[in-house]
């Protein structure tokens, strides 16, 4: 369709909120809808860890976690995406990962943390056991409000 | 089927080639629970050498497979388990306790032979 809309103003498009540009990334966005996506975002994970140089058995530990954040998502939330990115601090770089979605959300964190602990009646060991393979774990979540976590490894 | 499965005598042998979903997992642990009965085989190995990434899930449909299998009448050992992927499953509490493990597919193959040759021998010799 050419030309103007019908009954939008231009003053009023003009007026629009301002949406500032997303912050330059070089992660990626891996959109979780089925269990193939689950592999997907492992080996994206995967490949941008390897690619700033972390050990080979590092690289199995984040593809692990991210395997379990992506499993996550689709047993409690069915989908959400899964970020990976890299990150730096002092000089030291490392793997940002982050698991988000606009599921039913935790209503007890602190309990879904505890070993053992699940209520979709798997091993109940994906999020403490993310946060063993991580070096920095934190997860948002409240019930109904979706759940976030953010997780990162440094390179050593 | 993303796992192909062989027969080698009384033994069936999955070899994982690729990254597998769990739909895949799911679809090998049916395959192998049923051609067991099938092939009236003695013995599975699951060969997860290729495997680079073994999680909760993974895990626990390797130890379901071996469960299943044994209910099923014949006994199941998974091979190739890598170092690094070792390192990751403990640091999960992933441990597959209950289920027989070893180095490669020759030591696999060796476990079950023991295995069978300690049944015909039962078998063979009452009352001893």
């Amino acid at each position: 369709m050419k030309g103007k809309r019908p009954g939008i103003p231009a003053k009023a498009a003009q007026q629009a909120p301002y949406r500032p540009p997303l912050p330059k990334s070089n992660g990626t966005c891996v959109p979780i809808h089925t269990d193939q996506d689950i592999v997907a975002a492992r080996q994206r994970g995967r490949d941008l860890a390897q690619q700033i140089g972390f050990s080979y058995s590092s690289l199995t530990l984040i593809a692990t976690a991210i395997s379990e954040l992506a499993r996550n998502i689709l047993l409690y939330a069915k989908q959400g995406e899964l970020t990976v990115g890299v990150v730096e601090n002092n000089g030291t770089q490392g793997i940002a990962v982050e698991a988000r979605d606009d599921g039913p959300g935790i209503p007890d964190v602190d309990r879904a943390m505890e070993i053992g602990y699940s209520t979709s009646g798997s091993l109940g060991l994906g999020l403490p056991g993310v946060k063993r393979l991580m070096d920095e774990f934190e997860i948002v979540s409240s019930a109904g409000g979706g759940t976030t976590v953010r997780a990162k490894k440094w390179k050593r | 089927m993303a796992v192909p499965i062989l027969k080698q005598g009384a033994y069936l042998i999955a070899s994982v080639q690729s990254a597998l979903t769990d739909a895949d997992l799911l679809e090998l642990r049916n395959a192998l629970v049923e051609m067991v009965g099938r092939y009236r085989s003695r013995g599975v190995i699951v060969d997860v050498t290729a495997m680079d990434v073994m999680d909760s899930f993974a895990s626990r449909t390797l130890r379901d497979i071996a469960h299943m299998i044994r209910l099923r009448g014949a006994e199941t050992v998974i091979v190739g388990i890598q170092p690094e992927v070792a390192f990751t499953m403990v640091q999960l509490g992933l441990t597959l306790e209950g289920v027989a493990t070893a180095l490669d597919l020759e030591e696999g193959l060796a476990f079950l032979d023991r295995g069978s040759k300690k049944i015909s021998r039962d078998l063979g010799a009452p009352g001893s």
